[in-house]
């Protein structure tokens, strides 16, 4: 019985600390534009790369990437960097124009306050 | 709205007039009623993709450079299919919650079968689709169009199969039901005749040393059976089937919705066969007289809010055969000599829950438990040969799931109980034994999202007739590319025989027993412990138009301990602990492909070499073929799904007998089963079919089959088919 206690301990403490600290587990959701599945995982990759970064998830309907972050190692300003240098523009941060041009086809996406060209990829 | 669907229909029929090469579908999420919006469609290596419309459609031009379409969305595990030209794609994608908690490593539906580029550890998905290929019956008949599992007849009998994997028959492989232990112990031999193939959504078989949390009884690898859903599955479906050789089958399943979060099933099974055959005039009936009833009930609970999910399973099987001579009858003669016969009535009870969580803050963190009971009871004579066994086993998993830093980084942990008592009336015999273990376990799991994944398990376990002992196990996958992986496995397993459950054949033969100590409640027989390596390959590849898989699979399976079942001797049969080696090397070379655009093929070849230090020598293990290929080609239209699968056996090795003493080598032969379904409404389906097309025969399965009660009987050296051609038809109907 003495493991179960011991596990059901651990198990549980992980949860309330996660609770507890929400400093440790930053939650934030954030727009990245983008087009496919492609997109998705070069988007997730850079921002899993920062340090600090627990989860990344993008949403392809919505351009939602939600993240779950050590805010004591990281922050939201240095994900998004991350994520503009790989060719993404984010809420703050815009891709360079040579990064941009170097996505495939599928990942050229609208950027902002831009019209779509002809035979440009788009979501809807 | 319904200008929309127009303007789609006239599209449709635009694409399959005028543009030969548009690549046209719908996308779904987890059931056909969920058409996904929004999904990425793209071909593989290429920038050339699209995203699904509003109602889940798609239209894209085909590729000439890539025939791998991808199919993603976020939640959803990504599949990838093979697609040729112009084509209509109705495709339905798996949700990833699911696949947490259940603890499945990849599922996925609508493509029959599949090997998975992706995943870690040696895996190959099976569909419903493709357990549709064989329309009969249950789990053991699930595996005939599937190159990764051998099926062969149990004995002359009572017409069980058994399933191989690796050259080493199924108690070395661990068998789950939505990853909870379940073909084990007293069920072993009969067990995979208990799950009806109707109850089955997908098969996940594993081949290699296996994850560490589903225990330490796996050794050459894991089938894990999903059973339909009750919030996924058809609201009512029924099936029918009556082979021409007197078996009849009816399975009915119903759903019932009580809320938007709770949902119910309840699958009920019924088989019989009345009818008595003996085709092979040797006095003997080819197949047993039986009937089984099967009823499940279960129960899904589904809050993806708040992230809980839990399921709740109830089942009752009553499952009873009469064989032997074909005059036989129970009443009159049951252990008498004046006829050999043989009854085996088996009644199980099961239950099992599970619940699981997943955080919706923390959506890499998750907690499981699995808790499972169930009681079997087996009351049979064989002749004058008496065997009762009751196995009461139970079973509690609790698992957590998180992450090390980040998701490249992931971790399973947990705890698991594992009870099992047995009873046992062998002859006179009366014998008792209680297992019971703990066990703690720890499996790390890395995703470098590019060429490396790598699965690192190790378990604790204390078990009392085993005592402590560590189970490592680990996988590791390289992608060269895409399309390109190899993979690499090691682990160990062990487990504590059930001797005579297991070898039930026996009963059905003149042999005496040996044991090195039939009083004592292991028999004198220590646990068995096995470690299995194992590398594969999988590429694809494309000649021409067509796109190939290409595999190849050597494992090795080597035993530190071993009960060794020793046939050798004549007129007897010998359990005993090994002394020296014993070892199985398997070889499996694979390829499949689609030909002409409709036909999908696969053909495989497989080397075993299994050797074992039997007290008079090493060995191949009898009734092993060495050498085994295997072919089977599908088509599927919309109102056509056409199968036909050869299987090549190859010599055998057939022990020396009182009526052989000098042993033989059998004939190699080979069978056919071939199918035919026709659907003229996507809810309804007719199918007939054959098993054993070529009408392959064993000459003589029984050996002295007219001195039943004498010490040269036997009935346990099958090695081809007993029954000749079995031709079959029924319905299928959902609603």
């Amino acid at each position: 019985m003495k493991p179960l206690l011991i596990f059901c301990f651990v198990a549980f403490s992980m949860f309330s600390y996660a609770q507890d600290k929400p400093s440790k587990n930053e939650k934030a959701s954030l727009e990245v534009l983008g087009n496919c599945g492609m997109c998705k995982d070069r988007i997730e990759k850079a921002a899993i790369s920062v340090k600090g970064v627990k989860y990344a998830s993008w949403d392809i309907p919505s351009s939602q990437l939600r993240l779950v972050y050590n805010g004591l190692k990281t922050n939201l300003e240095k994900i998004e960097k991350q994520i503009a240098a790989s060719g993404h523009d984010t809420e703050h941060h815009e891709a360079i124009v040579e990064i941009y041009d170097q996505l495939p086809a599928c990942c050229q996406y609208v950027r902002k306050g831009e019209e779509p060209k002809p035979g440009q990829m788009t979501k809807h | 709205m319904i200008m929309y669907k127009y303007i789609c229909i006239i599209l449709f029929s635009l694409g399959f007039v005028n543009a030969q090469d548009l690549v046209s579908g719908t996308v779904y999420g987890d059931n056909p009623d969920n058409p996904l919006p929004g999904a990425n469609v793209y071909w593989l290596s290429t920038d050339k993709g699209t995203v699904t419309n509003i109602d889940g459609k798609f239209f894209l031009q085909s590729e000439p450079d890539s025939a791998q379409l991808i199919i993603s969305y976020v939640g959803f595990i990504s599949d990838t299919l093979t697609v040729r030209g112009a084509q209509r794609i109705v495709h339905v994608l798996q949700s990833k919650e699911n696949e947490d908690l259940d603890e499945v490593v990849v599922s996925q539906r609508k493509k029959s079968s599949q090997l998975s580029f992706l995943s870690t550890q040696n895996v190959l998905n099976v569909s419903s689709d493709e357990l549709l290929k064989a329309a009969c019956c249950n789990l053991s008949e699930s595996f005939e169009t599937n190159p990764a599992i051998d099926v062969n007849f149990d004995n002359a009998l009572t017409g069980v199969k058994q399933v191989q994997m690796m050259g080493l028959p199924s108690p070395y492989l661990l068998f789950t039901e939505e990853n909870i232990p379940i073909i084990r112990g007293a069920s072993q031999v009969y067990g995979l005749s208990f799950t009806p193939g109707t109850w089955i959504e997908s098969l996940q078989i594993t081949k290699g040393a296996g994850s560490v949390i589903n225990g330490y009884e796996s050794m050459t690898g894991q089938i894990n059976a999903e059973l339909k859903k009750p919030l996924t599955s058809e609201r009512m479906f029924l099936n029918l089937f009556r082979s021409l050789e007197g078996r009849n089958e009816l399975n009915f399943h119903t759903k019932i919705a009580l809320s938007s979060k709770l949902s119910a099933n309840v699958f009920v099974h019924y088989n019989e066969r009345s009818e008595k055959f003996d085709k092979n005039k040797d006095g003997f009936l080819d197949m047993p007289l039986s009937e089984q009833v099967n009823i499940l009930s279960r129960f899904q609970y589904l809050d993806p809010e708040k992230g809980w999910v839990s399921f709740f399973n109830i089942r009752f099987l009553q499952d009873d055969k009469i064989f032997g001579q074909a005059d036989f009858i129970p009443k009159s003669h049951k252990k008498t000599t004046s006829v050999w016969g043989s009854e085996i009535v088996t009644n199980r009870y099961e239950s099992s829950l599970k619940i699981g969580y997943v955080s919706p803050d923390l959506p890499y963190q998750s907690f499981g438990a699995q808790l499972a009971y169930s009681d079997h009871s087996q009351e049979s004579y064989f002749g004058l040969r008496t065997y009762d066994i009751r196995h009461k086993s139970g079973f509690a998993n609790l698992l957590f799931n998180s992450i090390l830093g980040n998701t490249l980084h992931k971790f399973k942990t947990g705890i698991q109980f594992a009870y099992d008592a047995y009873d046992e009336l062998i002859e006179t015999q009366t014998v008792n034994r209680i297992d019971r273990s703990v066990g703690v376990f720890f499996e790390y799991s890395y995703d470098s999202l590019e060429r490396l994944n790598m699965i690192l398990g190790l378990r604790f376990d204390h078990h009392n007739n085993v005592g402590s002992f560590l189970t490592p196990r680990a996988h590791l996958r390289y992608a060269f590319s895409d399309t390109s992986s190899l993979r690499f496995s090691v682990g160990s397993g062990r487990r504590v025989a059930a001797t005579f459950a297991e070898n039930q054949k026996l009963f059905g033969s003149g042999r005496t027993i040996q044991t090195p100590n039939l009083q004592s409640n292991d028999f004198g027989l220590a646990p068995e412990h096995a470690w299995n390596y194992g590398v594969s390959y999988l590429k694809g590849f494309q000649i021409g138009s067509v796109s190939f898989n290409l595999n190849a699979d050597l494992y090795r399976t080597e035993f530190v301990n071993q009960v060794v079942v020793d046939w050798e001797t004549l007129g007897q049969i010998s359990f005993y602990n090994l002394s020296g080696e014993s070892f199985a090397n398997s070889l499996q070379l694979g390829v499949d492909t689609r030909l002409f655009r409709i036909l999908d093929a696969r053909f495989a070849y497989k080397y075993y070499d299994v050797q074992v230090d039997y007290s008079s020598g090493r060995m191949q293990k009898p009734l092993q073929p060495k050498q085994r290929y295997f072919m089977n080609l599908g088509y599927i239209s919309t109102k056509w799904r056409m199968d036909a699968t050869y299987h090549h056996t190859g010599s055998q090795r057939i022990p020396p007998t009182i009526v052989n003493p000098n042993g033989f080598e059998s004939d190699a032969f080979g069978l056919i089963n071939a199918q035919l379904t026709y659907i003229p409404k996507t809810n309804f389906e007719i199918y007939m079919g054959a098993e054993n097309l070529n009408n392959e025969r064993q000459a003589r399965p029984i050996l002295s089959a007219d001195q039943p009660f004498s010490s040269s009987f036997d009935s346990s050296l099958v090695y081809s088919p007993v029954f000749g051609r079995m031709m079959y038809v029924g319905l299928r109907y959902n609603l």
